[in-house]
């Protein structure tokens, strides 16, 4: 079941230098995405997951950043290091070989162009041919992502466009030139419901159909259980655990996914007495706990916790499922169980 | 449509309606349609429940929050507010009544004036009902409450998170010792661990003070824990309204069945297993909204009655009402029994749906 | 858009009523305002100031007056207390010389207002930013009268690079034409270009900020082509409606102080001449005129707003 590897990041660092203090945004993180597969990236504000994800298309550039680790590339001409390449070479792989779609369809895209026209440019900033061949694929994209009437909606502007509709324009302009990662920046999230089920469904056939590698940064477990394959979980800057879907929801291992997991409402379920929650607040960006970051708000610390604990696979050496927690597999299947106020995963059956 | 507990209803609104006029010209600013935002709407809340109100962008649920508080004026119908008629009070006599329904916005960064420190935003309702006494004392008092600490007073808003400001904007909120609560999305802009944190304040509170809610949502999942009863809402109108659980396992409206199957359920394997209508289109335009029920265009069940006829908020058992010609989930039996609901828009003809 | 070219033309009339009705009142209460007796020349007797009066008019009601004057403007027989000359007349002798001044002066305090105005949000906190800061405050600072006298001293009375003011027609020529402009050029400029290139380089931070140049980038698309297509482009918008305003009140003949500073004989000169002299038929068909291309410029700004950005376009 190998897959052909499409990215490999390896030990990936950012940080950023602000007045107030070295803002270490993404601590040392390393992941890995197949071809065909959709790598869900999990957390909540200040996890990093966003700049991680902009990092591999150099879009955290800036003067006051530092970057650490390498992010492969691969591909047959020739693998490239996404963290250190020059702005020539990412230029041609952004929007080419991996195209990326944002959270707000509502600002992202430019208001007073055409939104044909915004396809074009990109396609012919990578492609050499006519416009006239370029105007007929953005018509064929916007058809293919559902938008109806396409060869009329090609010449609107984007607030002609309602919400869902401006995010399936943002997504075929990201597929025209064929990418093979697509990176989705909670690309649900500012959409009512039934319009990020439309979304997912598109998302769901292009993962089937192109054989193109999907990396789904979100905050919401039902959207990865929904479409991923693969989760890795973030908390302040770092990958707490990553796992198979599976692995992950049934055997979850590090308690910040116990808690994330316990957290949310289960319209399936019935209703429990209090809503298990995480008590206290992510730690700042500038100033962490020593050794694990999720202490301050872990019922389960012990001795151990100040050394910092490395991603590994505790559960089964040889399986790809890894955490970042010091507890041995039959204490946290033990510590797991939940009870009302206390970190959890929400078993079946409601709570006393 | 009553509270069930047989208390008097803390609010009631009849056959509201909140029109938002679309002006054209010449010389002269003439109306020329209307956006239906609220188009008639009625129900009750009693002391202490928790009314539940959801639907996606566009069905009029902050409108009609806005208009019941009087922040928007009623183009018809009658709001009624501890027995007493506000419909088009003037603003002099609302000032009691404003003492008494308090609102918590959504935007936690936006509802706290940056120039204010976190005291003199808690303590400004009591000054300006001239509730002068021991204003620090109180404010103290309801940070304790909300889970801050009483130093926070003397900080600003930037100094907080999230979470943290929305449980100012509930301290402000629970300054005058409301009855009343309106939250508009008090959740959706924070983070899912810190969600879990304010809706269990906000069950508390309700418990110690006594205190009924307006919770508008779009969120089904958030809205469940909360709430008593839920009422859906879809351009304009509440399709269908039924207590909490019951919603949840029990919908009539194809509808409601959508807004749940939309939403993804947290478990690979029960997600794989769920068959679900994906609902395509979208949401129609609020100011040509489509004849009959206004869902016709996107049910899966829709037939010739649905696009001629708006159907009536029919009541079934439990006090559940949806407004369908086709429901869902119901025996012949409820079929049977059911009535047309008071609450039922003046605009919907008669006929029960009948077994089919 | 027929509502709109109603709107304002209503508008313009309104506008215009009320700046003549201003105009013509403020004259009449200024001290010294008596045209008879300024008119009368030295030491007049009551009898010839009498006299003047009755032929002029100036011993009718005020709103009669009005109403005279307005009807004269209208038929291009106003004339000038002083002068004895026609005023339409002269209006439309300076008409060449004010717009060459104008025309270019916008030009030139676009293309430096967008290079120096980009260049500094490109190099944003950076010393050469904080640098054209300096110099763009020196230049809003700097009274436009101060600086024309003392380029038109040194520059061009003491060195002579430059012609000691005065205008050459465009069609005698073209080259002692722009040569005689330059430094009127740049001094009105220099305002200009300092208040611009600041509004520019605001805008321009913003708009690097914006979501759409990250999905721009994201494309990737070229530095250059983000700079222009998507940063410049939507930067500019309200910079080409305040220029409009601008360029409007310039041609309107608002460049008084330049005009008079380099003699150059425009509307704005005669207008400094003719308020120096308490005239007010040359002044008041001037400000009509102004709020004639204000209002029209106005106009013209709101219609080319809507055409650079079509999210206007829906009202």
């Amino acid at each position: 079941m190998t897959r052909e590897r499409l990215l490999d990041v390896d030990e990936l660092d950012v940080s950023f230098v602000t007045e107030g203090g070295l803002v270490h945004a993404v601590d040392r993180v390393s992941f890995h995405l197949a071809r065909g597969e959709v790598l869900a990236i999990v957390g909540e504000s200040g996890s990093g997951k966003s700049v991680s994800v902009m990092t591999l298309l150099g879009l955290t550039r800036a003067p006051n950043a530092r970057f650490g680790g390498r992010a492969f590339l691969r591909r047959p001409g020739g693998d490239v290091d996404l963290v250190g390449a020059k702005d020539s070479v990412l230029r041609r792989i952004r929007g080419n070989e991996i195209a990326m779609i944002f959270q707000d369809p509502m600002t992202s895209l430019n208001p007073v162009h055409r939104v044909g026209d915004q396809i074009v440019e990109q396609i012919l900033a990578h492609e050499d041919v006519l416009e006239a061949e370029a105007r007929e694929r953005a018509i064929g994209l916007l058809d293919r992502v559902g938008v109806p009437r396409a060869r009329d909606r090609i010449g609107s502007y984007p607030h002609e466009f309602s919400g869902g509709m401006r995010q399936r324009v943002m997504i075929a302009m990201a597929l025209s030139c064929d990418p093979d990662v697509l990176i989705a920046d909670e690309p649900t999230t500012a959409l009512d419901v039934t319009i990020q089920a439309q979304i997912l469904e598109r998302v769901r056939e292009l993962k089937e159909g192109r054989n193109a590698g999907v990396i789904l940064v979100t905050h919401d477990l039902g959207v990865v259980a929904e479409l991923a394959d693969r989760i890795a979980v973030m908390y302040s800057g770092r990958i707490v655990e990553t796992g198979t879907l599976d692995q992950v929801f049934y055997d979850p291992q590090h308690p910040y996914t116990w808690g994330l997991l316990g957290s949310i409402t289960r319209l399936d379920l019935p209703r429990p007495e209090r809503l298990p929650a995480i008590s206290g607040a992510p730690p700042s960006l500038a100033s962490r706990p020593q050794g694990c970051h999720f202490r301050p708000r872990c019922p389960h610390e012990f001795e151990k916790c100040p050394e910092d604990p490395p991603l590994e696979a505790r559960v089964d050496a040889r399986s790809e499922h890894c955490d970042r927690c010091w507890l041995s597999p039959d204490e946290k299947r033990r510590k797991r169980q939940v009870t009302p106020n206390q970190i959890g995963l929400e078993a079946k059956g409601a709570v006393a | 449509m009553s509270a069930g507990n047989g208390a008097a209803p803390l609010v009631q609104v009849e056959h509201l309606k909140h029109y938002f006029p679309i002006k054209s010209g010449l010389l002269v600013d003439r109306t020329v349609g209307n956006v239906h935002a609220v188009d008639d709407v009625t129900f009750e809340l009693g002391e202490g429940e928790t009314l539940g109100l959801v639907g996606e962008s566009g069905c009029g649920k902050t409108t009609l929050a806005r208009t019941i508080m009087r922040l928007l004026e009623p183009t018809d119908g009658t709001i009624r507010f501890g027995g007493d008629d506000i419909s088009s009070a003037s603003q002099r006599a609302l000032r009691p009544v404003r003492r008494e329904m308090q609102l918590v916005f959504q935007d936690p960064f936006a509802s706290l004036n940056p120039r204010k420190r976190v005291g003199q935003i808690i303590g400004a309702p009591l000054k300006l009902h001239g509730r002068d006494g021991d204003v620090g004392g109180r404010v103290r008092e309801l940070l304790e409450r909300v889970g801050l600490a009483p130093e926070h007073a003397s900080r600003y808003p930037h100094e907080f998170s999230g979470g943290q400001r929305q449980r100012i904007g509930v301290a402000r909120a629970l300054a005058l010792e409301p009855r009343l609560i309106l939250l508009d999305e008090p959740v959706s802009a924070l983070d899912v661990s810190v969600q879990a944190q304010i809706i269990n304040l906000l069950d508390d509170l309700q418990d110690d003070f006594g205190l009924a809610y307006l919770f508008v949502a779009h969120d089904l999942s958030v809205v469940r824990h909360v709430s008593d009863r839920i009422a859906v809402m879809y351009l304009g109108k509440i399709v269908e309204l039924a207590p909490a659980d019951e919603l949840y396992t029990k919908p009539i409206m194809p509808y409601t069945d959508a807004l749940l199957g939309a939403i993804p359920i947290p478990d690979p394997k029960r997600n794989r297993e769920r068959e679900r209508i994906v609902l395509e289109g979208e949401p129609p335009n609020p100011i040509d909204p489509p004849s009959g029920c206004r869902f016709h265009p996107r049910c899966p069940r829709a037939t010739e009655v649905c696009a001629r006829v708006e159907p009536p908020l029919t009541e079934y058992a439990n006090g559940h009402l949806a407004a369908c010609h086709h429901p869902l989930n119901v025996s012949a039996e409820e079929l049977a029994a059911a009535t047309k609901s008071p609450a039922s828009p003046l605009s919907a003809g008669d006929e029960l749906p009948q077994p089919s | 858009m027929a509502r709109f070219i109603v709107r304002r033309l209503i508008q313009m009339v309104l506008v215009m009523f009320s700046v003549s009705v201003l105009t013509f009142l403020i004259f009449n209460v200024i001290p010294n305002g008596d045209p008879a007796v300024r008119m009368a020349g030295k030491q007049p007797t009551e009898t010839q100031i009498q006299a003047i009066r009755e032929e002029w008019g100036f011993d009718e009601p005020l709103h009669v007056q009005y109403l005279t004057t307005m009807e004269k403007v209208f038929t291009g027989d106003l004339v000038s207390y002083t002068t004895q000359l026609d005023v339409v007349d002269q209006i439309v002798q300076g008409i060449p010389r004010t717009l060459s001044l104008a025309v270019g002066a916008a030009i030139l305090w676009m293309l430096f207002a967008v290079a120096l105005g980009l260049y500094s949000a490109m190099k944003a906190g950076r010393f050469a930013d904080r640098f054209l800061t300096v110099l763009a405050l020196i230049g809003i600072s700097m009274p436009v009268f101060w600086l024309g006298a003392l380029m038109n001293y040194y520059l061009g009375f003491k060195a002579g690079i430059f012609p000691n003011g005065g205008y050459v027609e465009l069609t005698e020529d073209p080259i002692d034409w722009a040569y005689h402009l330059v430094m009127p050029w740049v001094a009105l400029s220099v305002l200009f270009i300092g208040i611009y290139s600041r509004v520019l380089r605001s805008n321009v931070l913003d708009t690097m900020n914006e979501d759409y140049v990250r999905t721009a980038r994201a494309k990737g698309l070229s530095e250059r082509r983000i700079l222009v297509r998507h940063v410049l482009r939507n930067s500019l918008i309200p910079i080409v409606t305040l220029w409009g305003l601008d360029f409007g009140l310039v041609v309107g003949g608002g460049a008084i102080l330049t005009e008079t500073v380099f003699d150059l004989e425009g509307v704005g000169q005669f207008a400094a001449d003719a308020i120096g002299q308490l005239d007010v038929p040359p002044v008041l068909a001037i400000t009509m005129f102004v709020a004639f291309f204000v209002v029209l410029l106005n106009a013209i700004v709101d219609i080319l707003y809507a055409v650079l950005d079509p999210r206007v376009r829906l009202q």
